[in-house]
């Protein structure tokens, strides 16, 4: 009985000692990421909703710290999910009153990542909760999950590779929810070439899916703010 | 002969003072569409982009390019070109029938199918005519007032992004598909003109047949969308925008210089040469056996 109760005393202890030690971790990852300032960098967008048909994009990415990103399509028309914002991982990273819960490890693309969930404790923040998949050796975030208190949930998928010290992916896959696509009745008046009515059940409550291909980074070489209006 | 008979058909269309209110009309519309876009084109974009505008970043000014401010005109112009075109086309045989002329014409070393003939190629040539005007005033006019960009064409199912290097061949095949659509309703017009002595008659019931089919085409109820809808030439004339709709890969990329369901276009196409001949068979069976008293 007694063994019992000096366990059950000891559980605060326990979990308060693993929180500590996530957020140990992910202040590790932050020191990393913090290491850019600033960045930009061009590459090519792919864009998959089921209502978009869309050529690929050469798009240019400009971020500065600590949560200004944009992303510009220079060469034509994008439609840019406005949740791209979250390619940015200081605004999980960059969080100063929060509780982070470890919740064990997964397999990420090959690799063993610690997940980490981080509830954000101010009403302010516009993210609602977080969930980081984080490769421990390189102190890398390769994937995580974002629900926003506004507009839905967003799931990233990173692949690193050249500029990887810097925690810069090469490879980003943003998952986000779409909403209907509707048009008042009668606005466009349609060709039929019978098409519509297979894509008409197709087209509810789908997930759309933008993948960015970096191909060059420009590292802390500055970036003016009047890019971001 | 044949040639000379063209000629002289199309000396007095291109005569008649009437002929140019029609160019003057689409370059109104056109000026005064485009003058709308340049002031209000967010608005008019929002109309399309409101439901994903909580999703995505719209780029409403790359949107409002010359292209799209083109492609809007036509959509709003080439349902109302029917009538310009039943004005001229409508008038072909009964105006003439009502200045007294028909019989003049008839008494020519001419067949009657040869006057049918040069009639329906005269229309034709006003026809486009009428469609290189609005080239000129809405693709070229937009370009230069709004410049290019990539074209987005907003559907009531989806959107297509299509590159601006994929763009101008689509905009020839439309006004040629174009000009195959109003082919069809001048041979109408030209068809119930020799039923008639006077114009009016043939213009209206031109542009009610048009109206009627459009209104059966716009409900969108089954009964009309599985029997009329299939073989009614207002259905088939909308296709012209077929060739701003393309296809797309597996993920959702777009393919260059694809156009979605060609098959479909090809059979409207075929629909609308078929309603042609059919108009100009009765036109040359009617006429044929015409008594021609005036």
């Amino acid at each position: 009985m007694k063994k019992i109760l000096i366990l059950l005393a000891a559980l605060p202890i326990i979990g308060t000692a693993k929180g500590q030690e996530v957020r140990d971790l992910l202040q590790k990852v932050k020191v990393k990421y913090d290491m850019v300032n600033d960045y930009t960098a061009t590459g090519k967008m792919k864009t998959n909703v089921i209502f978009i048909k869309a050529p690929v994009a050469t798009v240019k990415v400009y971020y500065k710290r600590p949560d200004k990103l944009k992303i510009k399509n220079e060469s034509g028309v994008s439609f840019i999910p406005k949740g791209s914002v979250n390619v940015n991982m200081n605004n999980v990273l960059g969080l100063s009153n929060y509780e982070a819960i470890p919740g064990g490890t997964e397999k990420i693309s090959g690799t063993d990542c610690r997940v980490i969930k981080i509830f954000p404790l101010s009403d302010e923040e516009s993210i609602a909760r977080a969930t980081l998949y984080i490769d421990e050796k390189q102190l890398l975030v390769m994937k995580s999950v974002i629900s926003t208190k506004e507009n839905g949930t967003y799931e990233l998928l990173m692949a690193y590779k050249k500029f990887a010290t810097y925690g810069l992916p090469d490879k980003v896959e943003l998952t986000f929810n779409t909403k209907d696509y509707k048009l008042p009745k009668g606005i466009t008046v349609d060709y039929d070439n019978g098409t519509s009515k297979d894509n008409a059940d197709k087209l509810k409550n789908k997930k759309g899916k933008v993948e960015i291909t970096y191909s060059d980074y420009q590292i802390n070489k500055g970036v003016p703010d009047s890019v971001f209006k | 002969m044949f040639f000379t008979l063209l000629r002289i058909e199309l000396f007095k269309i291109f005569k008649r003072p009437r002929t140019f209110i029609a160019f003057a009309a689409v370059a109104v519309i056109v000026i005064l569409v485009q003058f709308a876009l340049k002031i209000n084109g967010k608005d008019f974009i929002q109309l399309y982009t409101d439901s994903q505008s909580d999703t995505f970043e719209i780029p409403y000014e790359k949107i409002q390019n010359g292209y799209f401010v083109c492609v809007a005109v036509l959509h709003l112009i080439l349902i109302h070109v029917p009538l310009l075109v039943a004005l001229i086309a409508g008038d072909m045989i009964s105006g003439e029938a009502n200045l007294g002329t028909l019989r003049l014409l008839a008494g020519k070393p001419v067949t009657r199918q040869q006057i049918i003939l040069a009639k329906f190629f005269a229309s034709t040539v006003y026809v486009v005519m009428l469609l290189v005007w609005m080239a000129l005033f809405a693709l070229l006019g937009s370009i230069l007032l709004f410049g290019s960009e990539d074209l987005v064409i907003f559907k009531e199912t989806d959107l297509h992004i299509i590159k601006s290097h994929d763009v101008l061949w689509r905009f020839f095949a439309a006004f040629v598909f174009a000009a195959l659509a109003l082919t069809t309703i001048a041979a109408l017009a030209l068809m119930f003109s020799t039923f008639s002595d006077n114009s009016l008659g043939p213009i209206v019931a031109t542009v009610c047949v048009v109206i009627v089919f459009t209104i059966i085409q716009q409900l969108k109820v089954p009964v009309f969308e599985e029997t009329v809808n299939p073989w009614s030439f207002t259905t088939h004339m909308l296709g012209w925008k077929g060739f701003f709709y393309v296809e797309k890969t597996a993920d959702g990329e777009t393919i260059n210089g694809s156009i979605e369901n060609p098959v479909a276009l090809i059979k409207s196409s075929l629909v609308l040469m078929g309603y042609i001949f059919l108009f100009l068979l009765i036109s040359i069976r009617y006429f044929n056996k015409k008594d021609i008293l005036s």
